[in-house]
């Protein structure tokens, strides 16, 4: 099964590990991926840009609004994620609660579906069309 | 199962390697390690429930282990010099300064390969201190008893014992033949996987699975191999490929008829850059590359029809001239049927067919029936195609060819 770490931090740890030289926080995150891929669970990972960077589209009135940076009164940002393949779900939270993460940061973990969750609906038009649209993303 | 059971479970899984190697390194025996490591699991089953789980669980693992080395020797009045320097720097350490040693790990991945070991013996061990499974989720895997499993490792750690193997990787004029091994054997696990030899079901995706993360972990240990990263690369591609190998109804789909929609992109994405890793070291493409590159022609061709049978027809050639296996001959016929036509490939099969090669794989009359149904030669296909659903060991691929000779 895969599950998906996502990373969440609260504005203050964030500001909080400004604190931090950067390199260290390299080295922990850079150890700490190093023993996924050395067990051979890591599928997949990417860090996130500062908010700043980004922007929002809000689907709460007729035309989808965009707003400039991160979502106003949120009070934790994702910043990251990890896709791990475990054999169980204790074995995930066993991973998740080795990241080197401190105060003020979740990880909130999700499990990945895969063919099996749509089975009933192998038929589906938009089943089917999923799985085209995701083999064109992945040939781009 | 209790909760503490599946946290130790998961523990186990994530650290049993490193905790077998490290304890292997000190008492030189894989065997003694591995029963001295699950004295530990046992003691974390007892203690943790009460204590919580150690911060550091695989430090806490090593170090019962090692504790009960000790104990062991004090026993036996075995406590030469050399066990009681190793016992006072024991008592010194703290359990957080655990450092595992990469090096141990690679150690203990050769000893479970080690040639005094038949086939079956290094799957289970590999399976067990390399990969960290139970001997229960072995055994379910394998479908066969758990005792079965359990008599095994028992065995294959008494061997070790007894051929006195040294926990060492092996010299650099054995390396790579000892390397081919391990790859062998993790190979193997995979397509018992893949195509499951007895049983009825076609795939067997967690053992599949168990193999690729082996490979992985070897890959990490060993980065400088290109072959390890073939074998990682030839895994992710033919695994990318299991959601579209079965029907609704549990029956196996060809090559040729696979809705490439279901492929999964992610795996191939990571076959290909696995390939591109081992050919970046330059040493050439081996055995494993060459699969893998055949298995990318597949993967990233737009249908079967589109697929580039020339560039995989040549791959088949180069292979055959490194391992002159008659599968790989079997293999390039049908690559040649595809880009020459029929009758270029039954010459090939027919010079088969002749040296005697391959007389009780079903794969040979299975191939030459439907070279001979294309000819339009239908009487002689339906009985190739018959001999063939005869010798097949899998329920699911007799079904199939019955029903092939059926439809002519």
């Amino acid at each position: 099964m895969k599950y998906m770490l996502i990373m969440r931090s609260t504005d203050e740890a964030i500001e909080a590990s400004k604190e931090v030289p950067f390199e260290e926080i390299i080295n922990a995150m850079g150890a700490y991926n190093e023993s996924l891929m050395k067990a051979g669970v890591l599928l997949a990972g990417e860090g996130l840009a500062e908010p700043d960077e980004g922007f929002v589209v809000d689907f709460a009135a007729e035309e989808p609004i965009v707003t400039d940076g991160p979502y106003g009164e949120t009070h934790e940002l994702f910043n990251g994620f990890w896709i791990l393949q475990t054999s169980t779900k204790e074995e995930a939270i066993e991973w998740a609660s080795r990241c080197p993460l401190g105060p003020g940061s979740k990880l909130e973990v999700r499990r990945v579906t895969d063919m099996s969750d749509f089975e009933d609906f192998t038929d589906n038009e938009f089943v089917q069309k999923e799985e085209g649209w995701r083999k064109e993303l992945g040939q781009e | 199962m209790s909760d503490i059971r599946r946290t130790v479970d998961a523990v186990w899984r994530i650290e049993g390697a490193r905790v077998v190697a490290t304890v292997a390194r000190m008492v030189g025996d894989v065997g003694l390690a591995e029963d001295l490591a699950q004295d530990a699991v046992a003691d974390a089953l007892a203690q943790w429930p009460e204590s919580g789980v150690p911060h550091n669980a695989g430090a806490w693992l090593t170090a019962v282990a090692k504790r009960k080395a000790i104990d062991g020797w004090r026993r036996r009045e075995r406590l030469d010099d050399r066990y009681r320097e190793i016992a006072h720097e024991l008592d010194a350490e703290t359990s957080d300064e655990w450092e595992p040693i990469d090096d141990d790990v690679l150690r203990l991945v050769f000893t479970a390969c080690h040639p005094v070991l038949g086939r079956e013996a290094q799957v289970a061990m590999t399976l067990r201190v390399v990969g960290g499974l139970t001997s229960e989720e072995i055994a379910r895997m394998f479908l066969v008893p758990v005792p079965t499993i359990q008599a095994r490792i028992t065995r294959a750690k008494k061997t070790l014992t007894a051929a006195r193997v040294p926990f060492e990787v092996p010299d650099p004029s054995e390396w790579s033949g000892r390397l081919g091994g391990v790859l062998s054997v993790i190979y193997l696990i995979f397509t018992e996987g893949y195509t499951a030899t007895t049983g009825d079901r076609w795939l067997r995706p967690e053992l599949a699975g168990e193999a690729l993360r082996v490979g992985r972990t070897l890959a990490g240990l060993a980065p400088r191999e290109p072959e390890v990263h073939a074998l990682v690369a030839l895994m992710e591609l033919q695994a990318s490929r299991f959601a579209a190998r079965i029907a609704t109804d549990g029956r196996p789909v060809l090559l040729a008829d696979q809705d490439r929609t279901r492929w999964d992109r992610g795996q191939i994405t990571r076959g290909v850059a696995a390939l591109a890793r081992s050919d970046a070291l330059g040493r050439g493409r081996g055995n494993y590359a060459l699969q893998a590159a055949i298995a990318q022609c597949h993967a990233t061709a737009a249908s079967f029809d589109d697929t580039e049978w020339e560039q995989i027809v040549l791959l088949y050639e180069a292979l055959g001239r490194l391992t002159s296996s008659p599968v790989v001959a079997l293999n390039r016929a049908v690559a040649v049927s595809m880009s020459a036509g029929p009758v270029a490939a039954l010459e090939i099969v027919d010079a088969l067919v002749e040296s005697g090669a391959m007389r009780q794989s079903y794969l040979l009359p299975s191939v030459r029936g439907e070279l001979l149904s294309r000819l339009g030669r239908l009487e002689e296909a339906r009985a190739e195609l018959a001999s063939a659903a005869d010798l097949a060991g899998n329920e699911r691929e007799r079904d199939v060819l019955l029903a092939k000779a059926a439809a002519l």
